[in-house]
């Protein structure tokens, strides 16, 4: 590994040093390649994003891809419902690695505006190992290229051996999460445990 | 010495040959040191839209469609070769023109045998 200051030296004087590590990273966070799939009307700004005028190509993004085999990036665009989460979950499980969620918009993080239904989930994180979140409702295009440049970021700090590197380069991390089924009353499990570890509440009297 | 004239294209085989294999065993070797395999269940499953598929492929299928087969040859394959037969009539010698004959009575046979059978009727 090279001294990070001699590589900032020799860059000034003309000669680009790099890694192994950095050059995939670059690689990949270069070529993230989406799931085409929508849920609600976040998927219109996801589609808006696509296209000319905000033009997520500019980032290497657009080649939305209709199979999750080929695919590395799920943006949850929309509410997702508890008749729809097996199959987001099941997608994302056919999703190859390394790959990445984006939870794009109020409903994807929380269930918005349809929290208290009682057919929405109250945020696909609950399931999901969620990379970046975007509020909004719907969040516009630009929000949603602010995601893409944050989780390329993230991919650029991926370590490729180590201790810290990712969840994919663990050969006993498992592959897939558990899909929920239909229960008597709610989705059973109800939560993914290993994922969701929400804040305790804490209630002043 | 002078070298053999088709020398060069053996050396372009092989030069074509380890163009395209040098990448692909070099991905390998990445994917084998860098990206452990991690087959599931639902990874592994045949489906890809997110839905699991419930029966096996293996159905029955109608064996009755033999029919529409057969009727399919009569009127559309024959069609192609009645045309070029038709453009070709007069430069025919007489074994070609029983070879075309022969070809079409095997497939009005067939049409006839589905007269007889009443599959030509509109029900």
């Amino acid at each position: 590994m090279i001294d990070e200051g001699l590589q900032n030296e020799m860059k000034k004087q003309g000669v680009f040093t790099t890694s192994l590590q950095d050059l995939y990273n670059w690689g990949r966070k270069s070529s993230v390649w989406p799931l085409q799939f929508g849920l609600a009307c976040c998927a219109i700004e996801m589609i808006a994003a696509s296209m000319a005028r905000f033009d997520i190509s500019r980032f290497g993004a657009e080649v939305f891809r209709p199979s999750p085999r080929q695919a590395d990036l799920m943006i949850v665009a929309g509410t997702v419902t508890k008749k729809m989460l097996p199959q987001v979950v099941r997608l994302y499980n056919q999703m190859p690695e390394p790959k990445y969620v984006i939870a794009m918009g109020a409903c994807a993080i929380s269930g918005g505006p349809f929290k208290e239904g009682y057919n929405v989930l109250k945020g696909v994180d609950r399931y999901l190992p969620v990379d970046v979140h975007i509020p909004g409702c719907p969040p516009r295009p630009e929000a949603l290229l602010h995601a893409l440049m944050t989780l390329q970021k993230k991919i650029e700090t991926d370590a490729l051996t180590g201790e810290k590197r990712p969840r994919h380069l663990q050969a006993d991390a498992p592959s897939e999460f558990p899909i929920p089924e239909f229960g008597e009353h709610d989705l059973v499990p109800s939560k993914n445990e290993q994922l969701w570890k929400p804040a305790p509440v804490v209630r002043n009297e | 010495m002078q070298s053999h004239p088709y020398l060069f294209l053996v050396v372009l085989t092989v030069a074509a040959l380890l163009f395209a294999l040098i990448p692909l065993a070099l991905a390998r070797l990445w994917a084998k040191t860098f990206s452990p395999r991690k087959p599931g269940p639902s990874k592994s499953a045949v489906y890809e839209c997110g839905l699991e598929s419930k029966p096996t492929g293996w159905i029955q299928f109608k064996s009755d469609y033999y029919i529409y087969a057969i009727v399919f040859l009569v009127f559309d394959v024959e069609t192609i070769f009645l045309l070029p037969f038709a453009v070709a009539f007069k430069g025919l010698s007489i074994g070609g023109f029983a070879a075309i004959m022969i070809f079409l009575l095997l497939l009005v046979e067939g049409l006839v045998w589905a007269c007889m059978k009443g599959v030509l009727k509109w029900k």
